[in-house]
């Protein structure tokens, strides 16, 4: 069969267009679950409006993304079994855990206090409304420490054992699966990677507005709130990744080496800037690199070896027999600058807009700015020229991008850098796809998914736009007045629920 | 009792909640065309399970997962073998749950309309396939010697199956008629119970044959005995819901959906999976279920979270108990 239509590459090709479409709604969810009952909160303890509007405004948005993050996700759950039924055949009795602890505990969670907080703001009193998001948020992240303890597993399988006459691996230690150094550093990575995704939608946003002076008060907020958020997760990200780095290094020497097209071990080994190759005779034509900064990333140390794609491809040929193990090296290592570039572009974006707006005592008196103002952009002692300050809101729209960009190639880098392989060193991906599923029907779904998925990107993205440009919502007498009893005050009970579908 | 046996039921038991809590959500999609004489009545309808319906379909996901950790081999070999009945289940399912959170989001008449025709399609299609989906659980499909199903799509669309469609489409219709009557308030409470005396007497007539129909292939005592409860609270529901017992009726039209679930997981066991070509290749608990171990932490972590999850998502029924009409329904956003 044409290897470009084989089912195993239809299966990868769906898995990986429905997993990378699925993960640009997840990081926002989660950041902007936590970002909005942050200013929820705010809201309640201080009582200032300004806060109720951002909750609203930016609770509206997380629910028009958060739609396509749940519809998206519910694919997710079934397509192993679909495509990879041998996948989960094999790994089931490990791999399925985690899945079923993440629907059981966090999918209940978020959906059950989504609906509550949605529907709540005349149904509850504001305390509980409040808590109600706080759970949706806690919902969120077990949700993403479940499947990335998963997903741990099929990068360094741990707690496991071969059982022969049943032909699958089997859980011995469920606890190691979820508590291993793989888990932890990929969960910390993945969830500063969602705030830097959160904090850079919020800066852009509030920059479109404050660019325009419009909704001063509460973009004001947002956009402080959104620089921190972008700095902190930030930073987060990078020493994150630098840790994920090393475990890497030492799980997955290949995946290291093609993410930097390292043909030969070398010590010191140079860390690449550029780099254009010979995949067929396994060396480079090109590079640009940076001396002994490699072997410092993987062990700390300037001047430490650190083996190249040709040696971890022999390494592996010993222990595993005759084949190739290399995965696809310009997709890992242009997958890896990618998220990297994109990754630190965004927090350059917000440590500079965090210097450009800095408030009171950093700033000459005359360029201080009220709540109700645009903030001034100060770069030394002056303001900037209206024309340098609209740069610098242009280009913190567009930085919302970003992060997703380095979030999707952060996936793209780490799934396929793990190839030959779906769970590392144990079981082949050519291995793991549906033997009775036919070419028509992989097909017909990743088409029919492919289509869809178009189709509701164009209808999520212009709601996205409208409800943007709309602005936070003014607010009413009902909003200003939540319930005191749960259910809703008898005295209201005919009027119109405050938000109907 | 073996831990397998426990997760048998267990899974059954999360089927169960699925149906019981989205076969009413299904219904009310399906009821605002059968029901709602205008956008506003439509309203009424969806916003009944507004708050609710994103939780009940996590039920399905749960189900999912449960049977991937604790049956990889019933997982494996039914999503892989009904391929394009559950791509059809799964597109639906994504375009309805946009569909309810979309809907509003926009004035335009087309786009509102668009979004109602999707919200009616996408919950009777689900309704349908599901039915068609445990009837060939049941009745037993091709599967060979290597747990693989080796038949065709048209393999699974036969009289049986497709009788089941029918029974739950019109059962979870039913059901979603008895649970408008209990949510609403004014003159579409009036129709939605009129509604479901007729639709309760066609559910009976098709579910008693289609009950009848897997007893006799395929039944024992225990079995009939659950088709018995069935019957009798489909009879009950009907008779509640005319002497105008909303509650009544809804509990028991939950009853039925719960009765007839556990009379298919009754004939199934300990299969989980029979085949149609050779009774030693039948997938069952044993041969299909994960080890020991993992049977051990899943049943921990489903003892513990079970019941926290039934006791939350009881107080969100609570919380949003009161009955809705068409003046609760502001007219623009």
């Amino acid at each position: 069969m044409d290897v470009a239509l084989a089912p195993e590459t239809l299966a990868r090709w769906q898995f990986g267009i429905t997993t990378v479409y699925h993960f640009l709604f997840v990081p926002l969810t989660i950041s902007l679950a936590a970002l909005t009952a942050g200013l929820q909160t705010a809201w309640v303890r201080s009582g200032k409006e300004k806060y109720l509007r951002a909750t609203k405004f930016w609770g509206k948005l997380f629910l028009i993304n958060i739609a396509m993050g749940v519809v998206t996700g519910i694919v997710q759950e079934f397509q192993f079994g679909m495509n990879w039924s041998d996948y989960s055949r094999f790994v089931g009795d490990i791999f399925g855990a985690p899945l079923a602890f993440e629907a059981l505990i966090a999918f209940f969670f978020e959906s059950t206090f989504i609906g509550l907080w949605i529907f709540g703001w005349d149904k509850l009193p504001k305390k509980i409304h409040l808590a109600c998001m706080w759970m949706v948020s806690i919902g969120t992240i077990l949700s993403a420490y479940f499947i990335l303890a998963a997903n741990s597993w099929m990068q360094h399988p741990v707690g496991y054992r071969i059982n022969e006459q049943r032909g699958r691996a089997e859980l011995t230690d469920f606890w190691l699966v979820l508590t291993q150094n793989t888990a932890l550093t990929q969960f910390f990575h993945t969830i500063t990677a969602a705030f830097l995704v959160g904090g850079a939608f919020m800066v852009g946003i509030s920059a479109f507005h404050l660019a325009r002076k419009k909704h001063i008060p509460v973009m004001r907020t947002s956009l402080r709130l959104g620089l921190v958020t972008l700095i902190i997760a930030g930073m987060g990200t990078a020493i994150s990744g630098d840790l994920l780095g090393k475990v890497m290094f030492k799980q997955q020497p290949m995946k290291m080496a093609a993410a930097e097209a390292l043909w030969d071990g070398e010590a010191p080994a140079p860390f690449s800037v550029f780099a254009y190759g010979d995949v067929e005779k396994g060396h480079n034509k090109v590079a640009i690199e940076i001396p002994g900064l490699l072997s410092f990333l993987a062990n700390d140390d300037f001047t430490s070896f650190v083996p190249g794609i040709n040696d971890v491809n022999k390494a592996e040929q010993e222990k595993f027999g005759p084949g190739d193990y290399r995965p696809n090296i310009p997709v890992a290592y242009w997958g890896f600058r990618w998220m990297i570039g994109f990754g630190m572009a965004s927090l350059g974006v917000g440590v500079l807009g965090l210097w450009l707006t800095r408030k009171k005592f950093m700033l000459p008196p005359g360029l201080r700015t009220g709540e109700d103002e645009v903030p001034h952009l100060v770069l030394f002692k002056k303001a900037l020229s209206p024309r340098f300050a609209t740069w610098y809101w242009i280009v913190a729209l567009w930085t919302m991008g970003f992060p997703l960009i380095a979030n999707s190639w952060g996936w793209i880098f780490t799934e396929m850098g793990r190839q030959p392989w779906v769970v590392y060193g144990v079981l082949r991906t050519r291995d793991a796809v549906s033997p009775h599923v036919s070419q028509g029907e992989v097909l017909t779904s990743m088409i029919g998914f492919t289509l869809l998925y178009a189709v509701l990107a164009v209808i999520e993205v212009r709601l996205l736009v409208k409800y943007v440009k709309l602005g936070p919502p003014e607010l009413t007498e009902a909003d200003l007045n939540p319930p005191t009893k749960i259910g809703g005050d008898d005295k209201n009970s005919d009027r119109p629920m405050a938000f109907s579908y | 009792m073996q831990l397998h046996d426990v997760w048998f039921v267990l899974i059954a038991v999360l089927w169960t909640g699925y149906f019981f809590l989205e076969g009413f959500d299904f219904g009310v999609g399906v009821l605002t065309k059968l029901l709602a004489r205008d956008r506003r009545e439509k309203r009424v309808l969806i916003n009944t399970i507004g708050p609710v319906w994103d939780g009940n379909e996590v039920w399905l996901l749960t189900a999912g997962g449960a049977t991937f950790a604790a049956f990889p081999e019933w997982y494996a070999t039914l999503f892989s073998g009904f391929y394009l009945p559950l791509l059809l289940i799964l597109v639906c399912l994504i375009i309805r749950g946009v569909a309810f959170e979309y809907r509003h989001k926009r004035d335009e008449e087309r786009w509102q309309t668009n979004w109602e025709h999707a919200i009616f399609w996408t919950s009777l299609i689900p309704a349908f396939l599901w039915g068609v989906a445990f009837a060939n659980i049941v009745r037993g499909v091709k599967i060979d010697e290597h747990m693989e199903y080796v038949g065709s799509l048209f393999d699974l669309l036969n009289v049986y199956s497709l009788l089941g469609g029918l029974v739950t489409l019109t059962l979870f219709t039913f059901h979603g008629t008895v649970f408008t009557a209990l949510k609403t308030v004014g003159d579409i409470r009036d129709r939605s119970r009129a509604l479901a005396t007729r639709l309760g007497a066609l559910t009976a007539v098709l579910a008693l044959v289609f009950l009848i129909w897997t007893q006799a292939s395929r039944g024992d005592g225990k079995s009939l005995i659950a088709m018995a409860v069935a019957v009798l609270a489909l009879v009950g529901a009907l008779g509640f819901n005319l002497a105008g017992r909303e509650g009544w009726s809804f509990a028991l039209s939950g009853i039925t959906i719960a009765a007839a679930v556990a009379m298919l997981f009754l004939t199934l066991f300990p299969n989980v999976m029979p085949s149609s070509l050779n009774d030693a290749w039948n997938l069952t608990v044993t041969n299909a279920s994960s080890s020991p171990y993992t049977l051990k932490i899943m049943t921990w972590c489903a003892g513990v979270a079970t019941p926290l999850v039934l006791l939350y998502q009881g107080w969100t029924y609570w919380v949003f108990r009161k009955r809705i009409g068409t003046q609760h329904i502001a007219d623009a956003h």
